[in-house]
């Protein structure tokens, strides 16, 4: 087990330098580092003190190195627009997408496994048809176009919920929540349902299709041959098993949930990474755009570490298989 | 419960015995594929819906991009209301006095053809990349499969967003954006269908008559790797659409002068607040009615073209 976190943490390692290099090539090779990384207010003395800090004029593999440098201390540049260092900014900001995103898995965990389950269960159920009809319809709506839809609804029609912010926040160990203010928790349910409903239709379809081929396994029938309560049966056996599928992609989800959560925070004004994203990307703040990159990378490359580590210990199928380490 | 006997089996047996009656493989196709009625109903409107894009020039009432014929004391009617010229507004009309209706039928143009042609580009790479990888194994697979695995790790979504933040706005940008978001899907699933095929005895049989290996390649291995190529890119049209949709929405797709679906929602949004939802509201629905009719007809595609449900 040892070895295979070791060597899963080598090939993030390894990727993550991949993708700096991406990043670096984009940026640096591809674009005009002089007017991507240096404010088009900036002076021609402040040009010339850019370029010999990042070293604009040496060779391009010198300049890499640099670049590396100054991102493993944290210097990812400084923003145009709030003239603050970007990785403080985007730092600011993951909370509330975190927040927002955490809200919307766990509505789609606690909706999507159990109605997964009962059309698994009973599949020619009327019940069970609609709720797979509902799944058809979750997984072809447009998410930009639901959250313009929830809030012509809930905002303008019913006047509800407010369309727009985080509302009231408490400070818990240092970052401000919303889930914890009655405000707070108003100005969340829309954006957390928007960002829910697509994962909810994916966890849905997943959850019935695994129930629907477990039923047919010969645990199952061994275990109600045993004289099982269908409760039991279900509940531990079937359960169990179709874990596996399910969180490994509850965690890969994770991740389109936080890349889809730019969205849903464009729509409701929700004050997270992604809005920060896009405001950045309008208003060419490309320092905040580059550091957003390498914020989200490591993000991901953390996210496949970790939901590797979590199939393993689920699944000993495949805990020695270190082989396949990708991602 | 489990112990009930399959709904449906006799069913089944019947519609069995009637497909020995087709002959060719088509015939079969479309009979397993009209099994289903809402899957059949699905493919009819999506036909209407394509037909409809296409005859964008000559069924909407007015062209929406021609200036001339444009009032901006049309601007903002709800839907049923007569313009000042007299025609009818049948879905309303927006900031600048254009037909909704018009504006749809324009905008499924753009939509659907940019998800189509980005699609065929992004299947023809994927195909290629994924058989070469399957056939030549070794470095070049690992290498293919390496860039496939690490690309499929990241949301699509990001990855355009990226791009598009990095070269611009644009059709041809965006085209680029979807193939790159694409092919990697592809290049995943003909390659483990490659892999299955490389092995079997037909391909033997090939290899036996000397035949060149771009011959085995593309005439032998290609045909069957198609079926499940199929079932994917019908998905990802789908998914192409929506993924234009939402950048162009996001301001990063396309221009404000080739409307997509999407900028017409987005276009929308402003006045939605003080109760005008028609701009952004039918635009929305045309997208659904597009994808979900796309969607429907891949599930049925994949349960008819997938070899473990042979019947």
């Amino acid at each position: 087990m040892l070895t295979y976190i070791l060597r899963r943490l080598a090939a993030s390692a390894v990727l993550l330098l991949v993708m700096s290099l991406l990043v670096f090539v984009g940026v640096y090779a591809i674009g005009n580092p002089v007017d991507l990384l240096i404010s088009p207010e900036a002076d021609q003395k402040e040009i010339e003190r850019v370029i010999a800090a990042l070293g604009l004029d040496k060779p391009l593999w010198q300049q890499y190195l640099i670049f590396l440098e100054r991102a493993l201390s944290g210097d990812l540049g400084r923003s145009f627009a709030f003239h603050t260092p970007a990785i403080d900014l985007i730092l600011s900001r993951m909370p509330a997408t975190l927040e927002l995103a955490l809200a919307a898995m766990l509505i789609a965990i606690a909706a999507g496994i159990p109605l997964g389950l009962y059309a698994g269960l009973k599949p020619d159920s009327l019940i069970a048809k609609s709720i797979m009809a509902g799944s058809i319809f979750g997984f072809s709506l447009p998410t930009f176009w639901v959250g313009l839809m929830l809030i012509m609804l809930f905002s303008v029609h019913l006047g509800w919920l407010p369309s727009t912010g985080r509302g009231e926040t408490v400070a818990l160990f240092g970052v401000q929540w919303s889930i914890f203010t009655w405000d707070g928790l108003r100005h969340l349910a829309m954006p957390a349902f928007n960002l829910a409903l697509f994962k909810l239709s994916l966890l849905i379809r997943l959850t019935r299709a695994s129930t629907c081929e477990a039923l047919l396994q010969d645990y199952v029938k061994f275990a109600r041959a045993k004289g099982l309560r269908m409760r039991r049966v279900v509940g531990v056996h079937v359960l169990k098993n179709i874990m596996i599928p399910i969180v490994t992609v509850i965690g890969l989800e994770f991740g389109s949930v936080l890349a889809f959560s730019i969205v849903t925070e464009t729509i409701f004004a929700w004050p997270g990474m992604g809005k920060l994203l896009i405001d950045s990307i309008q208003v060419l703040d490309r320092p905040v755009v580059v550091a957003y990159l390498l914020v989200i990378v490591i993000v991901f490359v953390f996210i496949n570490l970790l939901v590797d580590l979590v199939y393993s210990a689920l699944d000993p199928r495949v805990r020695l298989a270190p082989g396949h380490a990708a991602g | 419960m489990l112990q009930a006997e399959l709904p449906g089996a006799r069913a089944e047996v019947e519609s069995l015995a009637s497909l020995q009656h087709a002959e060719t493989p088509l015939k079969r196709f479309v009979a397993l594929y009209a099994e289903s009625r809402l899957a059949l109903v699905a493919a009819g409107v999506l036909v209407l819906i394509v037909a409809a894009a296409i005859a964008a020039p000559w069924l909407a009432p007015q062209n929406p991009y021609d200036l001339q014929q444009l009032d901006v004391l049309d601007a903002r009617l709800p839907p049923g209301e007569k313009s000042a010229a007299g025609m009818t507004f049948w879905l309303g009309s927006d900031a600048q006095g254009r037909d909704m209706l018009s504006a749809i039928l324009y905008g499924l143009r753009i939509s659907i053809g940019v998800g189509a042609i980005a699609t065929v580009a992004a299947v023809a790479i994927g195909l290629s990349l994924g058989l070469v990888a399957a056939y030549a194994g070794g470095r070049t697979e690992s290498l293919v499969m390496r860039v496939v695995d690490l690309q499929l790790s990241f949301p699509s979504i990001l990855i355009a967003l990226v791009l598009l933040a990095v070269v611009g706005q644009g059709v041809d940008k965006i085209i680029v954006a979807l193939i790159t978001v694409q092919w990697a899907y592809y290049a995943r699933t003909v390659r483990s269908s490659a892999l299955v095929e490389r092995n079997k005895e037909y391909v033997e049989a090939a290899r036996c008559l000397r035949l060149s290996s771009a011959r085995i390649l593309f005439r032998h291995i290609m045909p069957n790797c198609l079926p499940p190529l199929i079932v994917v890119a019908t998905v990802q049209v789908a998914h192409a659409i929506a993924l234009e949709a939402t950048l162009s929405f996001l301001g990063l797709g396309l221009p404000i002068t080739q409307p997509s679906l999407g900028l017409l929602i987005a276009n929308g949004f402003s006045y939605m607040l003080s109760g005008k939802y028609w701009i952004s509201f039918y635009p929305g629905v045309a997208l659904l009615v597009t994808i979900m009719a796309i969607n429907l007809v891949a599930d049925q595609l994949r349960d008819v073209l997938n070899p473990r449900l042979a019947r």
